[in-house]
């Protein structure tokens, strides 16, 4: 299975525009998603007798900083009986003004594994999971102040009354 | 006091960080929040778990982790990559050399320099970090012995465990944060004589393996403790991400060593052991530690093998430098990595984003087994008794530095 064969079956499924870019020098390869289509997609690559990628390796949250203003979330899947692996990458704006927080449809009823790592972009980062179970805060305390891998993150000086910043 | 330095009591903290997930609403009747940790000598680390009970049996588990937190990832976006290593380091320090390892070699990739390392140099990789998986496997089981009510197994795995810190001691100079494995080589060649001490070492260590599964595997009370308990099915334990021993303990022969085939790994001769259900059924805590304690013989053969090569073809001389290939400035290209490497406990991964101009990476995820490992808890142990909790937990082999990293 090659990258080619993938994006064939997803603009099969989808239509043209579902891959937006790709991206070969990456490794593993990396396709482009558009946000809102992400849970689709992955249920699309799960389930498919051709890709069948069973395995959510990682999910990392990132934050390209206040200047670009937009956040990004990349999955690393892994096809166990093909052993094959892809990564794909979705790219959501920051919060503004009319929106809240930056939201993205959750995968964790795909993979459970998915459940813990969107909590943890979810502390560290601050993206937010539509439709995730159990949305909370996971190692930080539920009542600290800002996502500390955000680009722009100042630490809140006193925390219960213990000196954060030294 | 303007600046108050010590923690300023006030009731209202506990009620804003909420400690729980579970309020006395929600429970049934009869049913009770019981909380294990943060410090039980069954989590090797801090780590909560809040356990709904009814009666002895439990009905369901949240973990609560994050004291041990130590902001790797702020940190590594924050530093140089050859300056990261200590971190990692210190993430999993059962099993410094491995993560190490999978660490360099992710940022070799990158630079590209993957191809030219020396073969003694990969052949001392493999060495040292096949003998840190055994000292990691060690203290799995011997904690686990200890766990399930054993006491005289950790002592000896202890001590056998000991020898092997010393050899890693003796090539570095440190007990358990090594950072020996330097990106594009070594900290320095192995000592004069380790070959020698290492060989001698294997040989005592044969028939103590022998004596551990005696001990510990064919006991009648350790068999009636974990076989048929914490039962993790092949596909709930792929859907969750599950990895390394846990896995294999669950029937799926599958190791990144021989998947990836990275280092030299494909160039020496091993088997993968996978859980077989010989005591209960397959994937149950007693097929996972029964893993663990294959691996080790799987490790030593490995250690046999590099050794008769680093004292055959592969001798020191005096032209050797384990660190020609150190970069002075580490510039990877504009590119997007995810590396992966097969730990003691599962799949260590480290997803770097580069930006082309800095030696800082923009992004470094650090993907932990234990983290993954641990998600499965609440699934596999409702309906167990409180005392198999414990069981199952020790089973995971968790090191919280990497749960929290």
């Amino acid at each position: 299975m090659i990258l080619e064969e993938i994006q064939a079956l997803l603009t099969d499924k989808f239509g043209e525009d579902i891959v937006l870019a790709t991206d070969t020098d990456a490794s593993p390869p990396m396709l482009h998603i558009p946000a809102a289509k992400i849970a689709e997609v992955c249920m699309a690559l799960h389930t498919n007798e051709k890709t069948y990628f069973d395995y959510l390796a990682c999910l990392t949250g990132m934050d390209n900083g206040p200047e670009q203003g937009t956040m990004e979330v990349i999955y690393h899947l892994y096809s166990i009986p093909y052993n094959f692996q892809l990564s794909l990458q979705i790219i959501i704006t920051r919060e503004t003004e009319s929106q809240a927080y930056a939201e993205v449809p959750t995968v964790s009823h795909i993979w459970r594994t998915a459940d813990w790592h969107e909590r943890e972009a979810y502390d560290l980062v601050g993206i937010h999971f539509s439709g995730h179970p159990d949305q909370r805060r996971i190692l930080l305390p539920n009542d600290w102040e800002g996502h500390p891998l955000r680009k722009d993150y100042k630490e809140q000086e006193y925390y219960h009354g213990i000196k954060v910043i030294y | 006091m303007a600046n108050p330095i010590q923690y300023q009591f006030d009731e209202q903290h506990l009620r804003k960080s909420e400690p729980n997930k579970f309020k006395a609403e929600d429970l049934k009747s009869e049913e009770m929040i019981v909380n294990v940790g943060p410090q039980h000598p069954s989590t090797h680390g801090v780590l909560r778990l809040e356990v709904i009970t009814n009666g002895e049996v439990i009905v369901d588990v949240v973990p609560h982790l994050g004291y041990l937190h130590r902001c790797f990832e702020k940190h590594a976006e924050n530093l140089p990559y050859n300056q990261i290593l200590p971190f990692v380091d210190r993430m999993d320090y059962l099993a410094s050399m491995n993560s190490e390892h999978a660490f360099a070699m992710g940022v070799e990739q990158m630079l590209g320099i993957a191809d030219q390392i020396p073969p003694r140099v990969e052949y001392i990789r493999v060495l040292v970090a096949e003998l840190n998986r055994l000292a990691s496997h060690f203290v799995a089981v011997g904690t686990y012995a200890m766990d399930i009510g054993a006491y005289t197994p950790f002592l000896w795995l202890m001590r056998d465990r000991e020898h092997i810190m010393r050899l890693l001691e003796w090539t570095c100079g440190a007990r358990m944060l090594y950072n020996y494995i330097w990106i594009g080589g070594l900290f320095y060649d192995l000592p004069l004589g380790f070959e020698e001490r290492c060989a001698a070492f294997i040989k005592y260590l044969k028939p103590k393996l022998g004596e551990l599964e005696k001990l510990v595997m064919n006991n009648k009370i350790f068999v009636e403790r974990t076989a048929n308990v914490g039962l993790l099915p092949l596909d709930v334990a792929i859907n969750y991400g599950i990895s390394g021993p846990m896995l294999r303990g669950s029937g799926l022969k599958l190791d990144l060593r021989k998947v990836d085939g990275y280092s030299i790994y494909p160039e020496l001769d091993f088997d993968i052991p996978v859980g077989e259900g010989l005591m209960g059924s397959v994937g149950d805590c007693w097929d996972r530690t029964h893993v663990r304690v294959r691996e080790c013989y799987e490790s030593l053969k490995i250690v046999e093998q590099c050794l008769e090569r680093l004292t055959g073809d592969l001798t020191r001389d005096r032209k050797f430098d384990p660190r020609a290939l150190v970069p002075k400035k580490i510039r990877p290209k504009k590119q997007d990595f995810y590396v992966r490497a097969e730990n003691p406990r599962g799949e260590l991964g480290f997803y770097f984003r580069t930006d082309g101009k800095s030696d800082i990476p923009f992004r470094c995820k650090a993907r932990s087994s234990c983290f993954v490992n641990l998600s499965v808890i609440s699934e596999i142990s409702k309906g167990c008794m409180i005392a198999d909790l414990i069981a199952i937990l020790g089973s995971i082999d968790i090191v919280l530095g990497e749960v929290d990293r």
